[in-house]
Parts: C-alpha cells; sequence; structure tokens
C-alpha cells in the first residue's frame, strides 16, 4: 500500500470532504424541511393533502435517488429546470431524505398515544395548541433517533452527486485513481473520510438525545 | 330563582361507529349539582355516551346540551372548533388511564390549560394550581413528574388538571379501574369532596358500593340502551329489570 501518495493527495481530499459535510449539512436541513410538511400533510384533516403526502412518499421511496439525482439533473433542462451540478444535488438529496424523513416524523407523532391528545382537548386546547404543547414535545424526543438513521443514510447518500460531476468526496477519489491507477489507496481515503463524518455526526446526534431525555 | 333543572340534557342520542350501533336513543337529564352514575356491561357503551357529552365522539344523531348551549350544535368547522373549545374548559374529564402529560411536571400540567385559555400569569396560574393540588392532598409533589407518582396519585393529579379550568361540569370514565385496589380509596375520597362541594358529575363505574354511596341517581346500561334508572336504593336493592338483576347478581359474585 503506497501510504506515501495517500499523504500527498490527502490535502486534496479533506477539500473535497469539506463539500461533502456541506451537502450532507444542506441536504439535512432541506430534508428535515420536507420530512415535516410531508408528516404534515399526511396527518392532515384534508383528503387531497393527505394524498399528496402519500405520493411523495411513496413515489421517492418507490425509485433509486440516482434516478431522482438524473432527471433533476439531466431531465430538468427539458422541462426548463436549469440547476447546476451542486444545486441539483442538495435539492435530490434533500427532497429524497424528505420521504423517509416524512415517515419517521410521522411515526413519532402516531406513537404518542391517543390519550395525550385527547386529555388535552378535553382541557379545551386547540387541535394546534394540543399538537404543539402535548404531542410534539413528546414525539420530538421519539423521533431524534430515527431521524439520525435518516441523517446517517444521507450522508452516505451523497457519493451519489458523483454521478452528476459535484467535486466532493467520492469524485475527487475518482478522479485520483485517474492519474494514479491506485483505486485502493484512494477509495481508502475516501471511505475513512466519511467514516469520520458519519461518526461525528452520529455522536452529534447521540448528545443531542441524551439531551431530549434528561429535560 | 336559578332553573335548576336540566342543566345537562342529552336528547335521542344515537351513535354508530361504522355499521355497530353503540347508544340507541339515550335521553338523559342530570340536574345542577346532581351526581349520576353510569353503570353497565363491558361494551354497553358507557364510555362512549361519556365521550359524547364533550365530544371527544361525535354523536351520530341527537343532541348534547349543558346549561342552556348546544354542545355538539351544527357549525362550519373552523366555527364549531372555536365553539367546542369552549364547551370543553366547562366540563372536566378523568380518564381511567389518567393521560397526565408526562414531559411536565405536576405543576405544569395543572397550569398549562389555564395559562393557554384562561390568561392567567404565572403567578396566578401557580397559585390556582397549588389551590388545586392542596384540595387533591398533592401539594407536596408539585415538582414531580407523573412517572415518579403511583396511580391514586396521578388520578388526583389529573382530577386537579380539570378542576383548574373551573368546569361545570365533571364526567369519570372508571377514574379507579386501573389502580391497585390499595389506592381506589384516596381517589374516591376526592370525589367524595367534590360530591360535598356540590359539583355536577357523571361517574362511570364498575365499583357498586361507591355509586351507592356518593350519587343521587344510578343508570344501568345495557346495549346502547338505558334499561334502567333511578335512585341508587332502588337499582341496587330493589331493581324492576331482570336485566339489571342478573348484572347485579353476576357482578357481585363476580367481585367476591
Ligand atoms: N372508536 C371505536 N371504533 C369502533 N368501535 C368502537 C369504538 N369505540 C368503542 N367502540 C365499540 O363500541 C361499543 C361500546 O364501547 P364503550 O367503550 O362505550 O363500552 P363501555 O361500556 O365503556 O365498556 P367498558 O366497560 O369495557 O369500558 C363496544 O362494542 C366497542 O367495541
Ligand atoms: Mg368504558
Amino acid at each position: 500500500m503506497d501510504f506515501e501518495l495517500m499523504l500527498k493527495v490527502y490535502p486534496f481530499f479533506l477539500e473535497a470532504a469539506w463539500l461533502t459535510i456541506l451537502l450532507s449539512v444542506l441536504t439535512a436541513i432541506l430534508g428535515l424541511t420536507c420530512g415535516a410538511l410531508g408528516a404534515a400533510a399526511r396527518l392532515s384533516r384534508f383528503r387531497t393533502l393527505r394524498f399528496i403526502g402519500a405520493a411523495y412518499v411513496s413515489v421517492i421511496r418507490g425509485t433509486p435517488a440516482l434516478i431522482q439525482l438524473f432527471i433533476l439533473y439531466f431531465g430538468g433542462p427539458q422541462i426548463g429546470i436549469q440547476l447546476d451540478a451542486f444545486e441539483a444535488g442538495v435539492i435530490g438529496l434533500g427532497v429524497n431524505a424528505g420521504a423517509y424523513m416524512t415517515e419517521t416524523i410521522r411515526g413519532a407523532i402516531i406513537t404518542i398515544d391517543k390519550g395525550q391528545g385527547e386529555a388535552a382537548r378535553t382541557l379545551g386546547l386547540s387541535q394546534w395548541q394540543a399538537m404543539y404543547k402535548v404531542i410534539l414535545p413528546q414525539s420530538a424526543r421519539l423521533m431524534i433517533r430515527p431521524l439520525g438513521v435518516n441523517i446517517n443514510a444521507l450522508i452516505k447518500a451523497t457519493a451519489l452527486v458523483a454521478a452528476i460531476s459535484v467535486v466532493e468526496l467520492t469524485y475527487t477519489a475518482q478522479r485520483y485513481i485517474g492519474s494514479t491507477y491506485k483505486p485502493f489507496e484512494m477509495f481508502l481515503l475516501a471511505g475513512i473520510l466519511y467514516m469520520i463524518i458519519i461518526y461525528v455526526a452520529g455522536r452529534g446526534i447521540a448528545w443531542l438525545d441524551r439531551k431530549a431525555q434528561i429535560t | 330563582m336559578t332553573d335548576t333543572s336540566d342543566f345537562v340534557r342529552i336528547e335521542h342520542a344515537q351513535k354508530s361507529f361504522g355499521k355497530l350501533e353503540v347508544l340507541k336513543d339515550i335521553s338523559l337529564t342530570v340536574e345542577r349539582g346532581q351526581i349520576v352514575a353510569i353503570i353497565g356491561p363491558s361494551g354497553s357503551g358507557k364510555s362512549t355516551l361519556l365521550r359524547a357529552i364533550n365530544d371527544l365522539d361525535a354523536l351520530t344523531g341527537g343532541e348534547i346540551w349543558l346549561d342552556g348551549v348546544q354542545v355538539n350544535k351544527t357549525l362550519p368547522h373552523r366555527q364549531y372548533e372555536k365553539h367546542i373549545n369552549e364547551m370543553r374548559q366547562q366540563i372536566g374529564m378523568v380518564f381511567q388511564h389518567f393521560n397526565l402529560f408526562p414531559h411536565l411536571t405536576v405543576r405544569e400540567n395543572v397550569t398549562m390549560a389555564p395559562m393557554l385559555l384562561k390568561d392567567l400569569s404565572k403567578a396566578e396560574a401557580n397559585k390556582l394550581a397549588e389551590e388545586q393540588l392542596d384540595h387533591v392532598g398533592m401539594l407536596e409533589r408539585i415538582e414531580y413528574y407523573p412517572s415518579q407518582l403511583s396511580g391514586g396519585q396521578k388520578q388526583r393529579v389529573a382530577i386537579a388538571r380539570a378542576l383548574a379550568m373551573k368546569p361545570k361540569l365533571m364526567l369519570f370514565d372508571e377514574a379507579t379501574s386501573a389502580l391497585d385496589p390499595e389506592l381506589v380509596d384516596e381517589v374516591n375520597q376526592v370525589m367524595k369532596k367534590l360530591a360535598e362541594d356540590h359539583m355536577t358529575m357523571i361517574i362511570v363505574t364498575h365499583e357498586m358500593d361507591f355509586a351507592a354511596a356518593v350519587c343521587d341517581r344510578v343508570l344501568f346500561m345495557d346495549q346502547g340502551v338505558v334499561v334502567e334508572e333511578g335512585p341508587p336504593e332502588v337499582v341496587f336493592k330493589n331493581p324492576v329489570k331482570d336485566r339489571t338483576r342478573e348484572f347485579l347478581r353476576k357482578h357481585i359474585e363476580g367481585a367476591k
């Protein structure tokens, strides 16, 4: 194994890792937003909204993320959506993650005992007050861990945007293989950096989870 | 003179879950300050009737009136929400499984609704909570979380939480059924105290002795109809209907 080469290219990989982190953070933010809206739609009083929420989840979860990215990036211009690779990556992955998060958030909400909402409504709280004061604070604690699983998956899914030439970790590894002919070292280096990112994110989520259980 | 009759009026209440008809044309009135017990076998519709009174389960037919106002009147959705939230503030409900809010302390459980709905300041709400908790003997546990309380204590807090809204009517759905036998009495004592304060109450219960001791009237329900109603002396000692007699016989044997 060529350690010398790995040390030499390491700074370039580090730079690419920052882009992977940025991509992950933006995707997570967009994913959580879509997830919250999706869950609200799926739990809505209105049938149309429930249908839209359910359709969103089944279409996104029923197709490969890579195809979704390709449709957005390569197919988009054909229907007037012009995005650069990074934008298409964030939007594609964010909307994708949102579908999984919709189900996570909805799951955490419907798990709360029916009696909680009933007790709140019985006191005279509105539906929104019951949700905001009674249900959500309880389900928020329940959703941190499973959302952490979604975030873990989403970080790994950022590797897909290499296929639309975003210069993140995986793409960088591929590029250096072209000039060094050392795929083992290059992919190993990328893998190590992914592991560090995922480890740190996992610790952050575990910390949040602990903090939420105490208060 | 205030009109004390027909404080609560249920007219031709009918409720179906799909094809299952759970309440079949039930009519009932409760006077101000009266305490009515509802007894009957499992599945007879007692909870459904109680839950219809504050519209947790909407009736499919019939009317509910409280103090001259129709609870389940027909209104466009938004207006109905506003109306029902106001009505529910006047109707306290106590559940078999307490349904305390586990993420809030005892104090917060009691202060939340008055602060949100009655615009009480924090200080006012705290004072109110302390009064109500004192009334049910739970003042020392005011900073506890529900998970740190026994079942009987939880139920007393749940009663205080309902009372903090100053309801006109209290509904109890088997408030002591989930409790260990040795904890039943502390909750019954609180309910007796409410009775002495002339709170209007409708109590679904399996405890015939308690019903006989505190209630002005007993209703025996079976299969969605009121089979028999009257003062406890009559319903418990000399029931007219065979079904009532049979239920009481089974129930008392079952308890032994
Ligand atoms: N949400 C619901 N959907 C469908 N059926 C229901 C629902 N709630 C109650 N039922 C049915 O209605 C009937 C009456 O139920 P209810 O809970 O009112 O009985 P109950 O007299 O309170 O019985 P218990 O003594 O066991 O509490 C039962 O057959 C029950 O299965
Ligand atoms: Mg019941």
